[in-house]
């Protein structure tokens, strides 16, 4: 089993998150880009773990706590997002400047 | 070579559905899109032979995530008059520098060593199975498993409060 093309292809799918987290306005678009970035580094710990043979299975056992908190970031960043968008209707992070002065 | 085309047609795939993702214009079509990609990382999973993580991939990652994401997507309304001009000057010129600068990177990269340190076993490949992770998991990696489970205490709460507390009383949440 060959490692590099899972690497190449998890480099791709990481770089296509980075680029929509900097482009997409929309809050929830910048989440949905934050999980492909995430399940990029899952496919990098599995194809790892595999081609390591390591005993103690620890890619499979990161990769599974890798998708617990994106568990967890999704429910926590959808609230916010649904919060701010009952507050300013709007999800647009470019509008959410109340930090800026 | 049956692994080579499964790798190639689920990499495209993959590579589609991100791709969707980014580009489409309205947030379903983009949900739609990562829901693909979820799929496609599943079947590496199990090239991997990661057959447990392949199921919670599907089951938590395209089942529950993504049923999430549309239900938010739906509840904030589907915005498709998203602006795509970019206000600073410059930046795309530099973006694509950037981008052309990390890909002789990746290919100086890839004409070293890709894998530094340890040198392959010759054991015996690695059986995901659901015994084997969950005795590891429930032997040697006990202590961050339990911390998971604090860290979805906590942001099942958060969410909660974040959702329980209205505006109309303020400094309350």
């Amino acid at each position: 089993m060959i490692v590099n093309q899972f690497l190449v292809l998890a480099a791709l799918l990481f770089s296509i998150g980075i680029y929509g987290v900097l482009v997409r306005r929309n809050a929830v678009l910048v989440l949905l880009s934050i999980e492909l970035m995430l399940t990029a580094v899952n496919i990098n710990l599995v194809a790892f773990g595999q081609y390591l043979q390591d005993a103690l299975v620890s890619g499979q056992v990161f990769a599974l706590f890798v998708i617990t908190v994106a568990a967890a970031e999704v429910g926590i960043g959808l609230a916010i997002v649904i919060l701010i968008f009952r507050n300013r209707s709007s999800a647009n992070v470019d509008e959410l400047d109340l930090l800026k002065w | 070579m049956v692994e080579l085309v499964l790798f190639v047609v689920f990499a495209a795939a993959a590579l589609f559905g991100a791709v969707t993702m980014v580009w489409a214009r309205n947030p379903v079509y983009s949900a739609m899109g990562l829901m693909l990609s979820m799929f496609s990382v599943a079947v590496f999973y199990v090239s991997n032979g990661a057959h447990f993580i392949a199921a919670v991939q599907v089951i938590i990652y395209a089942g529950a995530v993504m049923t999430l994401f549309l239900f938010v997507i739906m509840l904030i309304g589907v915005d498709k008059a998203e602006t795509r001009t970019e206000n600073l000057p410059l930046q795309r010129p530099a973006a694509l520098g950037l981008i052309a600068l990390f890909g002789a990177g990746v290919v100086v990269a890839g004409r070293s060593a890709w894998v530094t340190g340890r040198t392959v076993s010759p054991g015996s490949p690695i059986d995901g199975s659901i015994e084997e992770v969950g005795g590891e998991l429930f032997n040697n990696w006990l202590l961050p498993f339990e911390i998971t489970a604090l860290l979805l205490i906590i942001a099942a709460a958060g969410a909660i409060a974040l959702a329980f507390f209205r505006d109309d009383e303020e400094g309350d949440a």
